[in-house]
Order: C-alpha cells, then structure tokens, then sequence
C-alpha cells in the first residue's frame, strides 16, 4: 500500500508528509533504538514513543518510510527538519501503540 | 589493485543529537557509488551502532572508512574508558548506559552484537583507562 492511505488514517496528525508515493509493506513496533536499528524491515512503518533525534537517524538508517509517534508524543522542530529532509514522513497520534499498529495493518497490509 | 575511497570524520562527544550523522553520510556514499543495498544496510547498522557507541560511553573519537575492491573496513577510534570485560560487554542485554542516555531509547545492550552479527569480521582493542579501537569489516 502507499504511505498516502497511513497519512490519511484517522486520530492522526501528520507532522511531516515524506513521499506519499512511497510504498510500505510492513509495519513495526518497538521503542528501543538498537533493536529497531536492526529489526525494523525496510520501508516500513514504525510505531514508537520515542520522538527524538535518534529516533529520525535510525529511521533513515533502516530506511524506514515513516515514523509514527504514539500516546500524544510529539517531536521537535529540529528532528522534524532532519525527517523531512530525508524524507521521512512523520504522524503524532494519542492512541496506544498497539491500537495505532492495528489500524495501521487494517488499512491495507493485511 | 584498484583505488582505494577513504573517509575520515571527527565524532562529537558532546552531542547526542548529532550522533549518527557520520553514519549517514557514508550511506549516502555507498549509495552514490552503486554498492548493493543489503550491504550499505549491514555497514549502515555496524557504524551507526559503533558511532553512537563512541559518544554515549567514550565522550566521541574518529571513524575512518575504507572502501576498496573486496570490502568496507570501518576503523573507530576513542580515547575513552576502555572496554573492561569485553565477553560480558558483547552479551546481549549488557548494557552500562546511564539513565538520561535510556530515556532516550538507548540501553538496550544490543549494539555490539548487532556489529558483530551484520560485519563479516570485527575487532576489538581496548585498554581500560586509554580507549577503545574497534575494525570491522564487511565484505563485498
Ligand atoms: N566505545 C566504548 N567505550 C567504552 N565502553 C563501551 C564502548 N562501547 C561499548 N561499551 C560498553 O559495552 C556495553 C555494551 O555496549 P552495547 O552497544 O552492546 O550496548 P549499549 O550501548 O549499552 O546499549 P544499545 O547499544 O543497545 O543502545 C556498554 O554499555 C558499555 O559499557
Ligand atoms: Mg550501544
């Protein structure tokens, strides 16, 4: 599916847009950086509720497509900056994490 | 033998937020050169684990990157505390990191081994008290 449906998705505010074109396959949770680093799958969508920018640089390492901050976490201007530079898109939403992931997988990757 | 690429940068100590530039930078790199992307991944997560490694536990250092025919050896050295049980270090889970460095996601004792699992060879020289110097290397 493209990272267009998950930037429509409901309870959502995207923060920074990446490509919308972009296709996603999976969808990851986890909110410690050295296991995301090296178990979020590429061109994924990764569900945390670290919003920092650590977070921006292990995304664009793992190439991640989008950064989904969960439980209202929000991130700073700078790392947002450094998202949309690369081109990462970036939601905040208040919802868990796994009701977040859920919706996610409901909207196309089942 | 063919050409060798070598890049070299300065890792900050001082800022955690800066940490892993130098790491995408060489992706960015291997890319524009064309090397295959399972490769730039692996050397991606084994620099970018051992950056960071050097500026949360050794107040940073310096990476030299080597890119030649066969491989990609990476070279990253610091002048920190030293690396005292290097098997316990390596064992996932183990992790020394302070409380401010965890809550920002770091911790997880899984930097190390993940160097070791995505490097085709890794090395370490450390002496408490002088530093630490890790190799490893990524064959093509
Ligand atoms: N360059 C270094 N200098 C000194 N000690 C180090 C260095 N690199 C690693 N260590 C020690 O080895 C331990 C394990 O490192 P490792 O990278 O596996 O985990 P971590 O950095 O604590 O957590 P994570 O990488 O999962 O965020 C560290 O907690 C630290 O005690
Ligand atoms: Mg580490």
């Amino acid at each position: 599916m493209k990272l267009q449906t998950i930037l429509k998705l409901p309870d959502c505010r995207v923060l920074s847009e990446g490509r919308p074109e972009r296709e996603v396959t999976r969808v990851f949770c986890c909110d410690l950086l050295s296991i995301a680093m090296s178990r979020a799958p590429s061109d994924s969508v990764w569900v945390t509720v670290m919003g920092n920018k650590n977070t921006v640089a292990v995304a664009s390492l793992a190439d991640v497509a989008c950064i989904v901050l969960a439980e209202g976490v929000s991130m700073d201007r700078d790392s947002l900056e450094k998202a949309s530079e690369e081109g990462i898109a970036v939601l905040s939403t208040e919802l868990p994490v796994f009701d977040m992931a859920l919706n996610i997988y409901r909207a196309g990757m089942e | 033998m063919g050409d060798q690429l070598i890049f070299t940068y300065d890792i900050d100590g001082s800022d955690f937020t800066r940490a892993g530039e130098a790491s995408s930078s060489v992706k960015n790199k291997l890319k524009m050169l064309g090397v295959n992307s399972e490769i730039i991944r692996r050397v991606a997560i084994a620099m970018y684990e051992g950056e960071i490694n050097m500026v949360i536990h050794a107040d940073g250092g310096q990476i030299t990157v080597t890119v030649s025919d066969d491989d990609i050896v990476m070279v990253l050295a610091d002048r920190g505390p030293g690396i005292p049980d290097i098997g316990k270090a390596m064992q996932e889970g183990y992790s020394t990191a302070r409380p401010e460095v965890r809550s920002l996601g770091f911790g997880a004792g899984m930097g190390l081994p993940n160097m070791k699992r995505y490097t085709d060879q890794m090395e370490i020289d450390t002496v408490v008290g002088k530093g630490t110097t890790i190799t490893m290397k990524v064959a093509f």
